[in-house]
């Protein structure tokens, strides 16, 4: 149920691989931090499990289906994902662009009703943007537009979470509780969840799987506390890293 | 934002078109009297009045409204299309490569059904260009949508200059009166007015679609919007509601540029209602501009095209100026 597979999948972007032939499950559940180096293709292969990008080869499969067989609206009821930030074209408030995330549930013909609206304002107030329902989004900080973009991402309502460095601009507190309640719900919910994570150590904290992209396409899958080790982890940024035990999971810091 | 209450705006707007009429149709070079006109309507006897109010004034002020819609029903497609609210069918160029299709038809002498065809061909062409042109690594640059734009519509300018100058002089000054914005047809027959209304009805069922496009293309197609079907329609869209304005009326600038923006500054970004509000606005305002056309100099008469520019150019040279302010904190 609510499996999302690649199957021999290879991504390329120009003259850069992303992943070669990789053939993976994200069981639901599960919560898998996607690593590498800048450039090394994470949001493009992020954008290709979602289903907005061709895979070169191979395919993506949502239970059992194919990603590129699966109509667009159903398909955005399944998989959701967060963008790095990007600009609105048009001034709009908070509350409109939380209320995009319903778009998928909605009939063309009716506008949001007062249960869209209620859950929004539910999840605003999670996010600690209760009252500025109304602000525009220019007007806010990098840190309360990231949240104001989960929040329209969580009222989408999928099963599959794609975040693109959910954490970015997020104050330490939201880090830490906001994104571990948010991985809770969903791991709580038999979801999956996959992001592009920066900090070595927020994906270990929140994440029991790893992705790890090394460049020309080479990519290692599977459980955290068997792929996470000095060696691949050092070979990863190209740069020497030490592991520190600590009390429920290891840290990582540059020598 | 302030996002104030829309469907009172609609209202306010929907009172303020049927105002405007009233306005227009009492204002002129001869002073008219109202009571005159109704006894005519009433008795079916005609009077000078009458004819004035009935078949001068309200076809050229129908055939304003009509073509104000358009434009700036035009003007929100191609903001959304580009996703940049400087976006206008005349300030890049759609409006021109519409007139160099249309006048050429004209001076080969093809009748108006062709001309009118040529004209939306010539629209699609102009808009397509700017759109591979102004492509900068997936994403519209502000400043090279802009500048393609503008060469391109000097580029048809010089276009018109030609036409003009090898046109026989027996046509040269209704050539040029219906390129600067020109009411003397008739009314604004059937055609034109059912398309605006289909366009703005089709378009205001995927409302929603154009908001989260407006968002960005990645946004909208994760959440379920066909974004390349919905783009392609719009363009299509705006193109033939360019032509067709322009067909009608000639080249008429700033409308699609002006109205949307004021538009969303009273109603906010919600396409469901920036759309009608933005046709019922154009509307009125080139109903006010054809009717100031008509008595600034009055007997004599200017360009409709004249008056949108008075306003529409400082307003784009204002909005160009705060927009790159934002950029730039």
């Amino acid at each position: 149920m609510n499996s999302l597979y690649t199957d021999q999948l290879t991504v390329r972007i120009g003259d850069t691989t992303a992943c070669r032939e990789l053939s993976a499950t994200f069981h639901p559940g599960q919560v898998w931090s996607l690593l590498g180096c800048n450039g090394v293709g994470k949001s493009t292969l992020l954008r290709t499990l979602a289903g907005l990008r061709a895979p070169t080869s191979g395919r993506v499969l949502l239970d059992k289906l194919s990603l590129d067989s699966i109509p667009r609206r159903q398909r955005a009821q399944k998989i959701g994902i967060l963008f790095q930030e990007q600009d609105p074209a048009f001034p709009a408030t908070v509350l409109e662009t939380v209320l995009t995330g319903r778009h998928p549930w909605l009939s063309p013909f009716r506008g949001e009703g007062e249960i869209d609206i209620e859950m929004a304002q539910q999840e605003l107030s999670r996010m600690g943007l209760k009252g500025m329902e109304n602000r525009a989004l220019s007007t806010l900080s990098g840190g309360e537009r990231r949240r104001v973009d989960l929040a329209a991402l969580v009222v989408q309502k999928t099963r599959v979470a794609l975040l693109d460095e959910p954490a970015n601009h997020l104050d330490l507190h939201y880090q830490v509780d906001l994104m571990g309640q948010l991985v809770g719900d969903w791991q709580e919910n038999e979801g999956v969840v996959i992001m592009v994570m920066h900090d070595i150590n927020l994906a270990m904290r929140f994440s029991d799987h790893l992705l790890l992209l090394f460049g020309g396409g080479e990519a290692l899958h599977g459980r955290s506390a068997d792929l996470a080790t000095e060696e691949n982890l050092s070979r990863l940024y190209g740069h020497p890293l030490r592991r520190y035990p600590a009390s429920r999971h290891s840290f990582f810091l540059p020598e | 934002m302030p996002t104030t209450h829309p469907r009172r705006t609609l209202l306010l707007l929907l009172g303020g078109a049927i105002l405007t009429f009233v306005v227009a149709l009492s204002f002129g070079s001869a002073s008219i009297s109202w009571l005159k006109v109704i006894e005519s309507l009433r008795t079916g006897a005609t009077s000078l009045d009458y004819t004035v109010v009935m078949e001068l004034r309200l076809p050229r002020a129908a055939s304003a409204f009509v073509v104000g819609g358009m434009l700036a029903l035009a003007g929100v497609l191609m903001q959304v299309l580009l996703r940049n609210p400087l976006a206008d069918p005349y300030i890049l160029g759609t409006s021109g490569g519409a007139a160099v299709a249309a006048l050429t038809a004209m001076l080969l002498g093809w009748h108006s059904g062709l001309v009118s065809t040529a004209a939306t061909v010539g629209a699609m062409f102009s808009m397509a260009l700017v759109f591979f042109l102004a492509r900068g690594r997936g994403d519209w640059a502000v400043t090279r949508l802009l500048l393609t734009g503008v060469v391109l519509a000097a580029g048809w300018g010089a276009g018109i200059s030609f036409i003009l100058a090898v046109s026989p002089s027996s046509h040269l000054y209704g050539m040029l009166f219906w390129l600067m914005g020109d009411f003397n047809d008739a009314g604004p027959g059937l055609f034109r007015p059912l398309l605006l209304i289909a366009s703005l009805t089709g378009t205001m069922v995927i409302a929603r679609n154009l908001n989260l496009i407006t968002l960005g293309e990645d946004r909208a197609e994760a959440l379920g919007v066909h974004t390349r079907a919905v783009r392609i329609g719009i363009y299509l869209l705006a193109s033939i509601l360019t032509a067709a304005a322009v067909t009608l009326a000639g080249t008429i600038g700033f409308v699609g540029l002006v109205v949307p923006h004021m538009v969303r500054m009273v109603i906010g970004p919600n396409h469901s209602s920036v759309l009608p509000a933005s046709v019922l606005f154009g509307g009125i305002l080139l109903v006010l501009a054809e009717t100031l056309a008509r008595t600034l100099i009055a007997p004599r008469m200017l360009p409709v095209g004249v008056i949108t520019a008075f306003v529409g150019v400082p307003l784009f040279l204002y909005l160009l100026r705060s927009g790159l302010k934002r950029q730039d904190p």
